[in-house]
């Protein structure tokens, strides 16, 4: 079987060569043509029909198409969408990720990474911030007012920004966070504030408008995970060119849409592989509980895919007592269990702590069947119902049965019984 | 005289302080500690969690 080692070589490889470029933000329906004339809806995860979605995803929804101007209001909108009005497609289908709901559509500004190595590009919206938002399931006014001002101002404002400089190179960045204690997950605040330092020159030589500049400039300083977003379409563009490999049982993607969870491995391309999902375990704002939580969602998840999240939990450490993964010390063992199911490491990702070791990269289904030990992933937790948002953060584990059901679908395609 | 030498290193190994690595069920390891006796636990369990079909399977892979 010294096919399938070269095999997952190349695919190490072609992750390792991966050159992601913040290049642009545009109307998602520029780059994903099929939102053009369709009342299509892009979600997190595998695919998912209306019925077997989760409260916040259908609270989402309910949201996106109240924006889109597909629905009179919220409740207009359930009736449409459980009459089959909508089509619901997974982000990964079009080349995009997005986080918890994920929700794409026709006018939402989308961020894209474009990976200058394989010239490919990957696409995800931008960040809406902490707490009642829609990719946690709110769906109020504030968080439609919020979404139009990222289409009508902060997006036009980034896209100028981003042609005037030229792109940024999203690899360093991830590199230098690695050395500032994130682990670009439910950490990004050294990645948020090395991409504002970059972008922040661009935007006020492009605005002609003091007020818009200060509000972006207050939106992305006042973010945290603003840069999570941008780590995803990297995820993505990275990943993409690493499918359909022959002999290869690398994951390409794990993604969750809060019903099921789904991995896709390289020689098998586009087949998903899924399982219901687990529920988090973490830590609650005040006045919630685990009898409020959601179970796991969101296609961030791609950040994991690519050797970051709960993989590069040794490189932070402060992460650890935010997701309740116990004591600060303990973060390095969740990266080195890590090594265990993963092919190689990423020499330019390293993490000071554990003397400058690469993060764990290239999931091989064979060794976590093996191991027994599955992804961890790190993740924010949304209210199980609608309109609420995010009520904490977790630590959880990717369902085995993908990865069993993924390796026994990899050995009959290699001729093995 | 070789016999008299193991049988010398048995009987020492008794008259030192015991330590002992567990491998496999944690339970032991915890049993063994409560009471005092250092224990040092690796954790280990067999291949794809005892699953000999997934054993089987894997082994042919290359696994």
């Amino acid at each position: 079987m010294q096919q399938i080692e070269l095999a997952n070589k190349k695919a190490l490889d072609t992750m390792l060569a991966g050159d992601p470029v913040l290049v642009d933000v545009v109307p998602a329906y520029t780059v994903i043509p099929a939102l053009t004339d369709r009342k299509l809806i892009l979600h997190a995860g595998p695919p998912v029909a209306w019925d077997n979605m989760c409260g916040p995803m259908q609270g989402a929804v309910a949201g996106i198409a109240v924006f889109e101007g597909w629905a009179s209001d919220l409740n207009d909108a359930v009736q449409r969408a459980a009459a089959g009005e909508f089509e619901f497609e997974p982000n990964h289908h079009f080349d995009a990720v997005g986080p918890m709901t994920g929700m794409t559509t026709r006018n939402q500004p989308v961020m894209v990474v474009e990976n200058r190595a394989f010239e490919n590009r990957a696409y995800c919206t931008i960040n809406e911030g902490l707490g009642k938002v829609m990719r946690f399931g709110g769906n109020d006014a504030s968080v439609l007012q919020r979404l139009s001002w990222l289409k009508d101002e902060m997006g036009p404002l980034l896209s100028l920004a981003l042609k005037e400089c030229g792109g940024i190179g999203i690899k360093n960045i991830i590199a230098r966070g690695l050395t500032m204690g994130d682990e670009m997950h439910q950490r990004n605040v050294a990645c948020s504030s090395l991409l504002l330092r970059e972008l922040a020159p661009a935007l006020a030589k492009v605005s002609d408008n003091n007020a818009s500049l200060a509000a972006a400039l207050a939106f992305m300083g006042s973010n945290d995970q603003f840069f999570l977003n941008v780590g995803m379409a990297t995820g993505k563009a990275i990943m993409d060119p690493v499918k359909n490999i022959p002999h290869s049982c690398i994951v390409t993607a794990m993604c969750r849409n809060g019903t099921d969870f789904g991995i896709r491995i390289s020689a098998l391309g586009d087949q998903w592989f899924t399982a219901p999902v687990e529920m988090p375990e973490g830590l609650y704002f005040p006045g919630f509980t685990e009898a409020d939580a959601n179970p796991d969602m969101g296609d961030s998840t791609i950040v994991e895919t690519i050797g970051l999240g709960g993989f590069a939990m040794g490189a932070s450490p402060a992460v650890a007592g935010f997701v309740g993964a116990g004591a600060p010390s303990d973060a390095g063992n969740f990266t080195q269990d890590m090594r265990e199911i993963t092919f190689g490491e990423n020499p330019e990702w390293t993490i000071p702590a554990m003397d400058y070791q690469g993060v764990p990269t290239g999931i091989d289904i064979r060794r976590v069947v093996e191991s027994g030990l599955t992804p961890t992933i790190n993740t924010g937790i949304a209210h199980k119902e609608p309109g609420i948002g995010q009520v904490g953060a977790g630590v959880v584990r990717a369902p085995m049965q993908c990865f069993v059901d993924a390796l026994k679908a990899f050995a009959a395609s290699e001729g093995v019984q | 005289m070789e016999k008299q030498l193991v049988k010398h290193a048995v009987a020492s190994l008794f008259e030192q302080p015991v330590h002992v690595v567990n491998v496999g069920l944690e339970g032991f390891a915890d049993e063994l500690t409560s009471q005092g006796t250092p224990v040092t636990h690796l954790d280990w369990q067999p291949p794809a969690g005892g699953d000999a079909k997934l054993a089987d399977l894997l082994s042919k892979l290359g696994s």
